[in-house]
C-alpha cells in the first residue's frame, strides 16, 4: 500500500532517531575490542623541518608501551603513499605534479600536526606518556605559508618547482578577451575565500583488528565511503588485498567532506594491528582534528565581469590561486578545477568565460573538499561580482540577475565551461525568494534601522551547483581515478520484509528513512518492513559513498533500478502462477494482478513463492527474490536557487545580526521535505559561518593559530537566525526519481548572500571574510 | 581513589585514577557510550550529563568530584518505548542529523527548560550557546526545545 504518510514526498520522522536520542548510537569510538591497544600519533611541531633522527628508546621503556613506529617502518614494510585520486592536467598538457605523501612522514615534515610516528600502548595514558618520551631531532626550515606568494618561496617538495601542482584553465580565452574589449563596463573584485576547518562534531577515529586465523583485517573508521577507503588501502597503500580487508563505517558523526579522504591515522592503525596482532584504537583529540583533518576553501582570486550598459553579461574572467596545503589529499586536485571552474556560468547566459587556476603547495594542512567543494567558491566569485556590477550600474540586484538568467526554454543549456544544464527555472526561485523576503518592504526597514543609528543591508545569491557526482566516463576522461556510479541491492526476505543494501553512506543525512521511503513506495510495502544497511564492505558489494550531494540522485537511482528488477521478476512469477504472460500482469500498491481478471497475488505471497518454489518457473527463473543494480548517472544534476539575506549592523559596535534569511531551492522532486529542510538549515549555518565567523589562520611560522574551539569561531545557536526555507520544482530530466540532491546547497548559496548584505549595509564594495564585528566596525569607521 | 556514585539510579563503587574524568568513567567503566567526547576544551557540550539535577560537562568534572553524586545520562532519561518529552520533541522536530551532539544537546536542553520559567526563542539560543551542532544549523533544535517546554 503506497502510503501517503510514509511514501515519496512525506515528512516521515526518521527511523534512525530512536537510537540517537536514547544514546544507543554506535560510533567508532564506542567500539572496543578485547585486548585492544591504544595509538597516539607523533606530530610535527614545525611547519617545515627535516628529521635528523627519532630516538624511541625512552618511549619503549614506558610501562605499557608496546611499540613505537615511524614512517621508515611503514616504508620498510612496503606500505605505499596516500594517493590523490584525480589527475588534473595543466594547460600545457602536462600532468599535475604529485609530491610523495607517505602516511607517516619519513625524513621531512611539511605542516604542523603532520604525523611522523605512532606510539602504541596498553592504555591511552601509557601511549601519551610514550609519545612524550620520544625525542625527535628536527632541523627547522623557513615555512611557506602565504599562498599568494608561494610560487616565489622556498621549494617545499623536491619534484615540484615553484611549489606549483598545476596551472589549469577552462573556457575560451580569446573570446573572453574580445568580450572585455567590447564591454561598456567591467566590474572587478579581488577575493580571498577564507580557509575553513570542517569540524564534524565526531572527531575522526579508527579501530583496527587483524584476525591471524583468517588473515582478515577489519577496520572500523569514520569514513563517508568505506569502499573507497578499502580500495585505497588495498590497491595503493597495500595493507592487504580487498578480499582480506573489511572496512566498516558505523554511525558517523558528520563528515562535510572531511571524512571522504584516506588519512594517515587509519592507515597506520590497520597496518600496526597486523604487525602487533592485536586490535588498536585511535580517536582524534579535537586539537588533532584542527591540525590534521583536511581543511577547506582557501583561494585567492581576481575576477572580472564584462557587461553592456544595460547590464547584459558579456564575459567573465577569473584567475585563482588555490592552496593545496602541504600534500595532495584524496580529491584535492579536483576541487578548484572541475568542481569550481565548471560552475562559473552560474545561472546566467554569460557567453564567454575563461578561468585559470594555479594550485600551489604551502606548509599548511592539506586542503580538500569541504561541504560544497569548489562550488561555494565559484558561487562566491560569481554572485559577489554580479552584485558589484549591479551597484556600479545602479541596477536592482534582482533585476540584473533576471536579465541574464538562462530561461526555461533554453534547456538543455550548454555553458561555456563544459557543463550541460538539464533543467531549471531560475526566475521562479528568485520570485519566490523575493516574496518571502518581503523585498518590497526592505527600504522601509532600512530607514527604520538608520533612524536608530544602525545599518541595514540586503544581499542575494542565485547559485547553481553540479551534483549527483558523477557520470563515470565524463569524470574518468577528466582525470578521475574511480568510477562514480552507485550500487544498490534489494533483498526481499522470505516473508516479505526487505533488506536494502546501499553503497551510499549516511552520516546524518537520514538514508535509513529516505531510502526506505523510496523502496516502500515502489514496492507498496510498509516502511516498517524496509531496513537499510550501509557502511560495511562486508555486507555490500561495492559503493562510492556519500559526498557531492550524490546519495539520492545516484544511490537512489540505483535503488530504483533494483526495485524495478524485483517487480519485473515478480511479474514473471505471478504470470507463471496464473498461466499467463508477464506483460499481462500489473503491479500497483504492493499487489500483482492479472489484467482483466480478479486474480492477484500480494508482494508477500510472491516473496514466499520465490523462496518456496512449489509453483515456480524454475526452468526459466532462478529461485529467490534479490536484485542488485549499479547506476551510472547520465549527467550531473543541477540544483539551483536564490538565497536572500537581510542583515542589521549595530552602528556603534559593528555587530552584525541576520534579521532574516530566505532560501528557495530547486532540488527537483523531494523524497522527505523535513529532511531536505534540515539539510538546507545546516548548510546555511555553515555558509553563514564562513561569511561572519570562521577562519583557519596560520601565523608566519606556519603555526595554526585557530587550533581549538576557543580560537576558531564555530557558529553557535545565538549566532544564527531561524531560516525561511522553501522549494520550487523542476524535476531532473535524466534520473528515474527526478531528484537533484540537497546536501550542499545551503553552504554554496549562503556565503555570498551574507556578504552581499553586509557590504550593502556598509556601502562598501568588498570586505574580507569572515566579516567579524571587528572587521565591520573598522569598515564602519572608514565608510563614514 | 574509590568513588561511589549513582548513575541512572544504580549505585556504583569504583576504583579510579585520581585524574579520571567523569566522562571516562561513564564511557569506559560503565559502558554508557551515549555520552560523547567532541572536543578537548570544554566547548562543544557533547558530553553534558546531569549531576544532582544540573547540567555539567562531564569532560570537565573529575570522577572524584562526582563522589556521592546522582548522575543521569542520556541513557537514563527515557527508553525507546517511553521517551522523555525532550527526546520526543527532538525526533518530532527533526532536531538531529548525525546524532553526535544530540545526547549532550538534549541533556543541556532539559536543564534549560527546568531552570527557566520564560523560555522564548532567544533564551533558548542563548541557553544552548555551550553546545555545538554542525549539522542542523540549530533551527530545528530551537523548535524542539520550545515544543518540549510546553510538554515538560
Amino acid at each position: 500500500m503506497a502510503d501517503t504518510q510514509t511514501g515519496i514526498g512525506a515528512a516521515v520522522r526518521r527511523k534512525e532517531d530512536a537510537r540517537f536520542i536514547t544514546g544507543a548510537g554506535r560510533y567508532t569510538d564506542d567500539i572496543d575490542q578485547a585486548g585492544q591497544a591504544y595509538a597516539v600519533f607523533l606530530r610535527s611541531p614545525h611547519a617545515r623541518a627535516t628529521i635528523g633522527g627519532i630516538d624511541r628508546a625512552a618511549a619503549l621503556q614506558v610501562s605499557g608501551v608496546a611499540a613505537v613506529y615511524t614512517g621508515a617502518d611503514l616504508v620498510a614494510d612496503g606500505i605505499g603513499d596516500l594517493p590523490c585520486g584525480w589527475l588534473v592536467k595543466s594547460k600545457d598538457g602536462s600532468d599535475m605534479i604529485q609530491p610523495p605523501h607517505p602516511p607517516l612522514a619519513v625524513d621531512r615534515v611539511n605542516y604542523v600536526g603532520e604525523p611522523y610516528g605512532v606510539v602504541i600502548a596498553d592504555t591511552l595514558q601509557a601511549a601519551r606518556d610514550g609519545a612524550e618520551a620520544v625525542v625527535t631531532d628536527f632541523n627547522e626550515l623557513p615555512a611557506v605559508v602565504d599562498v599568494a606568494t608561494a610560487d616565489q618561496a622556498d621549494q617545499i617538495h623536491e619534484p615540484v618547482p615553484n611549489n606549483q601542482c598545476y596551472d589549469w584553465e577552462l573556457g575560451d580565452s580569446a573570446a573572453t578577451d574580445a568580450a572585455f574589449a567590447a564591454a561598456d563596463h567591467v566590474a572587478s573584485l579581488d577575493i580571498v575565500n577564507n580557509r575553513l576547518i570542517p569540524n564534524a562534531m565526531e572527531p575522526r577515529a579508527a579501530v583496527g583488528d587483524y584476525d591471524a586465523a583468517s588473515g582478515v583485517y577489519t577496520l572500523y573508521t569514520t569514513s563517508q565511503n568505506p569502499h573507497l577507503e578499502r580500495l585505497v588501502l588495498a590497491a595503493f597503500v597495500q595493507v592487504a588485498p580487498e578480499s582480506r580487508l573489511r572496512v566498516v563505517s558505523p554511525d558517523v558523526g558528520g563528515g562535510f567532506g572531511s571524512k571522504i579522504f584516506v588519512y594517515a591515522e587509519e592507515t597506520a592503525v590497520i597496518w600496526a594491528a597486523g604487525k602487533l596482532r592485536r586490535p588498536i584504537k585511535w580517536r582524534a583529540e579535537r586539537s588533532e582534528s584542527f591540525l590534521a583533518d583536511a581543511h577547506g576553501r582557501d583561494h585567492v582570486t581576481k575576477a572580472e565581469l564584462a557587461l553592456s550598459a544595460d547590464g547584459t553579461f558579456l564575459g567573465l574572467r577569473v584567475n585563482t590561486i588555490a592552496n593545496m596545503g602541504a600534500y595532495l589529499s584524496t580529491f584535492a586536485s579536483s576541487v578548484p578545477t572541475y568542481l569550481y571552474g565548471t560552475l562559473m556560468a552560474g545561472q546566467y547566459k554569460t557567453p564567454a568565460i575563461h578561468v585559470g587556476v594555479r594550485a600551489l603547495f604551502t606548509n599548511t594542512a592539506p586542503v580538500d573538499a569541504y561541504r560544497g567543494a569548489g562550488r561555494p567558491e565559484a558561487t562566491y566569485v560569481v554572485e559577489r561580482l554580479v552584485e558589484t556590477a549591479a551597484r556600479e550600474l545602479s541596477m536592482d540586484p534582482s533585476e540584473i540577475r533576471r536579465r541574464n538568467f538562462i530561461q526555461p526554454d533554453d534547456f538543455p543549456y550548454e555553458t561555456p565551461v563544459a557543463l550541460t544544464y538539464d533543467t531549471g527555472d531560475y526566475e521562479a526561485s528568485l520570485d519566490k525568494a523575493l516574496q518571502h523576503a518581503d523585498y518590497q518592504g526592505f527600504s522601509a526597514r532600512r530607514a527604520a534601522s538608520e533612524a536608530n543609528g544602525n545599518r541595514r543591508g540586503i544581499g542575494f545569491s542565485s547559485y547553481i551547483e553540479a551534483c549527483g557526482l558523477a557520470p563515470s566516463q565524463v569524470a574518468l576522461s577528466l582525470g578521475a581515478g574511480v568510477g562514480l556510479f552507485e550500487s544498490a541491492e534489494v533483498r526481499v526476505n522470505v516473508t516479505g520484509s526487505v533488506t536494502v543494501i546501499t553503497g551510499s553512506h549516511s552520516h546524518g543525512q537520514g538514508h535509513e528513512t529516505t531510502f526506505a521511503q523510496v523502496v516502500s513506495d515502489q514496492l507498496g510495502i510498509s516502511i516498517d518492513d524496509v531496513e537499510v544497511v550501509h557502511g560495511d564492505t562486508g555486507r555490500s558489494d561495492y559503493g562510492l559513498g556519500t559526498y557531492g550531494s550524490r546519495s539520492i540522485a545516484v544511490g537512489g537511482s540505483a535503488l530504483t533500478r533494483a526495485t524495478e528488477k524485483i517487480v519485473a521478476k515478480g511479474k514473471k512469477i505471478v504470470a507463471h502462477n496464473f498461466e499467463t504472460t508477464d506483460d499481462n500482469i500489473d503491479f500497483e500498491d504492493g499487489v500483482f494482478s492479472e489484467r482483466e481478471s480478479n486474480r492477484s497475488m500480494t508482494f508477500a505471497e510472491v516473496a514466499f513463492a520465490s523462496y518456496v518454489p512449489a509453483n515456480f518457473p524454475l526452468d526459466e527463473l532462478e529461485p529467490g527474490l534479490s536484485e542488485k543494480a549499479f547506476y551510472d548517472p547520465g549527467n550531473f544534476t543541477y540544483p539551483a536557487g536564490t538565497h536572500v539575506c537581510e542583515v542589521e549592523i549595530d552602528g556603534e559596535t559593528g555587530v552584525p545580526t541576520i534579521m532574516a534569511f530566505v532560501a528557495v531551492d530547486d532540488f527537483g522532486h523531494v523524497i522527505n521535505p523535513m529532511i531536505v529542510e534540515g539539510q538546507v538549515h545546516g548548510g546555511l549555518c555553515q555558509g553563514i559561518g564562513q561569511a561572519l565567523l570562521e577562519h583557519g589562520v596560520y601565523d608566519e611560522a606556519g603555526q595554526l593559530v585557530t587550533g581549538s574551539y576557543m580560537d576558531y569561531c564555530m557558529p553557535r545557536a545565538d549566532d544564527v537566525p531561524s531560516f525561511t526555507v522553501d522549494t520550487t520544482v523542476t524535476p531532473c530530466t535524466h534520473n528515474p526519481l527526478g531528484v537533484k540532491g540537497c546536501g550542499e546547497a545551503g553552504a554554496i548559496g549562503a556565503t555570498a548572500a551574507v556578504m552581499n548584505a553586509v557590504t550593502d549595509a556598509l556601502g562598501v564594495k568588498s570586505l574580507a571574510m569572515p566579516a567579524t564585528s571587528e572587521t565591520i566596525w573598522k569598515a564602519l569607521g572608514s565608510a563614514g | 581513589m574509590e568513588v561511589t556514585l549513582s548513575v541512572n539510579g544504580t549505585s556504583h563503587t569504583l576504583d579510579v585514577p585520581d585524574n579520571a574524568l567523569l566522562v571516562e568513567v561513564l564511557r569506559e567503566r560503565l559502558g554508557l557510550t551515549g555520552t560523547h567526547v567532541g572536543c578537548d576544551t570544554s566547548q562543544c557540550g557533547a558530553c553534558v550529563v546531569h549531576m544532582d539535577g544540573r547540567a555539567v560537562k562531564s569532560c570537565t568534572v573529575l570522577a572524584g568530584q562526582a563522589d556521592g553524586a546522582d548522575v543521569t545520562t542520556i541513557e537514563g532519561i527515557g527508553t525507546a518505548d517511553e521517551l522523555h518529552p525532550m527526546q520526543e520533541a527532538f525526533r518530532e522536530c527533526h532536531a538531529l542529523q548525525c546524532g553526535f551532539c544530540t545526547p549532550g544537546m538534549i541533556m543541556a536542553a532539559i536543564d534549560l527548560v527546568q531552570t527557566n520559567g520564560n523560555l522564548d526563542e532567544q533564551a533558548v539560543r542563548d541557553g544552548l550557546e555551550g553546545n555545538l551542532c554542525r549539522c542542523t544549523g540549530y533551527h530545528n533544535i530551537v523548535r524542539a526545545v520550545l515544543a518540549a517546554r510546553d510538554n515538560m
